[in-house]
């Protein structure tokens, strides 16, 4: 291997991009009405949000689906009704919203409704990432599967069926991932001891 | 069990695969296909990962991956513990970068709380993170080679990465499980003669790229083994949740560090190395321009590092942040918090946060849902590994048997991470 030191070839001239550029932050919305900038503190409630953000592309992909929106902590969270989530996701991708990042649920026993389901969704040209709520009731744990929107969720939602028991309809094999098949149970709900049954 | 044609994108479960080849075993063609298990425990697959192929003579007809060997129910057992607890949990996930796991971590739980840590604690974070980033790229270098048959490399590429080992054992007493980061800042002061040690690591570094490449990169019978193999378009790349250098060496302009900066990352100066051919030698060559463009990053944090006056690495919160030893043992009020920090935590105000970074494979990212206690509601991981991996069908349908290895490497897996 002697001889001279082969440079790496660098992949394609001009592909590389500088860093840093400033934040370009959100589009300047039409015809210069309206404020650009997002609001420091926290917004509660759909309408509250869909007056202080009205440009904000995800809101209006939404619209009508949203039930129930938030701003807090500089995050975006749109719920959503669970007959709809595969409608919603479709509308945040045609807005740009192009990846999807992951998806998880949360157990709010005893409360109802009980689970939440947390999709993050990522625009790589708005730079900016939004989060789909979808609310379920412990007696109907079914929501749609959105594989075909996005593949990517097929292991997120083969863990939340695993480790939640939520079943998603239309899922292509939606069977165990990280506990055994035989496992009784799904270990990440509230009612599921720490240390397991023994 | 009927045989399921899997639809393209979708990757197939173990029963299809099985279920598939018997389909093909008793074709009337006369076509001959049979199930191979690979792993648990194969060298190649870096940990306990199962694979089930369906292979019809050398090459691979369809794949499906069978995960959760390394399952401890990290996610259940952090919402036992107090937000400070939770921290060597972290580390635990993706043993080859503890920090980047302390950092999207810590970061998660600063913003829920909403304070600011000093500029020196986040200068000194990118340090130590792009430290990782090089320690990680490393291990992945030397296993990938080792994997395909050039053991030299392994044995060159560990040295170097001992020497990341030891500065980190310096600075927090451990070399790989670190918990080195705190909730609103850093554990510790570094220790006398860092940034020498650092400097010099860093100035010998760009040469030892140099001897890895000599080793590999004009290499023929290395070529031959990765050029055009594994290919994954933008668009799977998209559509399969891919991230990081395996979604660069596809095409995707995407660096969390450039487009979504945290912790200070707008401050540097670094390329974002790309390529568009898509295959594992595009994966190669991405990792180790980015190793360059991480002592880059290493050089200018360390000189802002060292040309600041010595601070407090901790934000000045003391309900949250552990006092120094010396104020605990002199004064009633910093004793007080100590013990209530120790043994009730600190309330995290209610809500929800998603914070991403850019691990050395990919995005990393912390789901922390608080209810208001001290002990988190929910914690969840977004790791890399885990949807890189549903990307493997695509990568390797159709191609040698030999070339799943060679795949398996360029995605840089870490089966710590995908199970938790």
């Amino acid at each position: 291997m002697g001889g001279t030191p082969t440079p790496l070839p660098v992949p394609t001239p001009g592909a590389t991009a500088e860093s840093p550029g400033p934040h370009p932050g959100p589009e300047p919305g039409p015809s210069g009405t309206g404020q650009r900038e997002y609001p420091k503190e926290a917004i509660y409630g759909k309408d509250a949000v869909f007056a202080a953000i009205p440009w904000n592309k995800a809101v209006t992909a939404l619209g009508e689906l949203v039930t129930d929106a938030k701003w807090d902590r500089q995050e975006l969270t749109v719920t959503v009704a669970k007959e709809n989530i595969i409608a919603s996701c479709q509308a945040v991708q045609a807005a740009g919203y192009n990846f999807f990042e992951d998806m998880t649920a949360v157990d709010w026993y005893p409360q109802e409704p009980r689970i939440q389901l947390s999709y993050h969704i990522v625009s790589y040209g708005l730079k900016e990432r939004i989060r789909l709520a979808v609310r379920l009731d412990s007696t109907d744990l079914t929501v749609d599967s959105i594989t075909s929107v996005w593949p990517a969720s097929n292991f997120y939602e083969r863990e939340v069926f695993d480790l939640f028991g939520v079943n998603f309809s239309g899922h292509p094999g939606l069977t165990r991932i990280m506990m055994p098949p035989d496992w009784k149970g799904n270990p990440l709900r509230k009612d599921y001891p720490v240390e397991g049954y023994r | 069990m009927a045989p399921i044609a899997a639809p393209d994108m979708i990757v197939p479960g173990i029963d299809d695969v099985i279920a598939d080849a018997q389909h093909h075993g008793v074709d009337s063609a006369g076509e001959h296909s049979m199930v191979l298990n690979m792993g648990p425990q194969h060298p190649s697959t870096h940990g306990v990962l199962r694979l089930v192929l369906e292979i019809d003579g050398e090459s691979v007809v369809s794949l499906a991956p069978d995960i959760g060997y390394l399952h401890t129910g990290i996610e259940k057992t952090c919402e036992a513990k107090f937000y400070q607890q939770v921290v060597p949990l972290t580390d635990r996930i993706d043993y080859l970068c503890p920090m980047t796991n302390n950092l999207a971590y810590c970061l998660a739980v600063e913003k829920l709380l909403e304070i600011e840590i000093p500029e020196r604690a986040q200068v000194l974070r990118v340090l130590l993170n792009e430290l990782t980033r090089i320690q990680s790229h490393l291990v992945w270098l030397g296993t990938h080679a080792m994997d395909i048959g050039a053991l030299t490399v392994f044995l060159y590429c560990f040295r170097e990465r001992e020497e990341i080992l030891r500065i980190f054992e310096a600075l927090s007493g451990q070399r790989m499980m670190t918990s080195y980061f705190r909730v609103g800042g850093i554990a510790l002061e570094p220790p006398l003669g860092f940034a020498e040690w650092v400097q010099r690591f860093l100035n010998d570094m760009p040469d030892k790229i140099q001897e890895y490449e000599n080793l590999l990169t004009a290499n023929p019978i290395w070529m031959g083994r990765i050029k055009g193999v594994g290919y994954l378009s933008k668009e799977d790349v998209i559509a399969l949740g891919v991230t990081g250098p395996p979604a660069r060496a596809s095409g995707i302009d995407w660096d969390l560090r450039r487009d979504m900066p945290y912790s200070g990352y707008e401050k540097f100066k670094f390329a974002v190395p790309i390529s568009t051919d898509g295959d594992v030698w595009a994966r190669y060559v991405v990792r180790m321009l980015e190793m360059r463009e991480s002592v880059k990053i290493c050089q200018q944090a360390l000189d802002v590092f060292t040309s600041m006056p010595v601070t407090r690495l901790t934000a000045d919160a003391p309900k949250i942040v552990l006092p120094d030893r010396e104020q605990m043992k002199t004064q009633m009020e910093s004793l007080i918090h100590h013990f209530k920090i120790v043994t009730e935590g600190f309330a995290v105000p209610a809500g929800e946060v998603y914070v991403g970074i850019e691990s050395p494979r990919g995005e990393m990212g912390y789901y922390v849902v608080s209810d208001g206690t001290a002990k988190p509601y929910r914690v969840h991981m977004r790791n890399p590994s885990f949807a890189t991996l549903q990307a493997l069908e695509t990568m390797c349908k159709g191609r040698l048997l030999a070339d799943v290895v060679a795949v398996i490497g360029s995605i840089d897996i870490v089966l710590g991470e995908i199970d938790r």
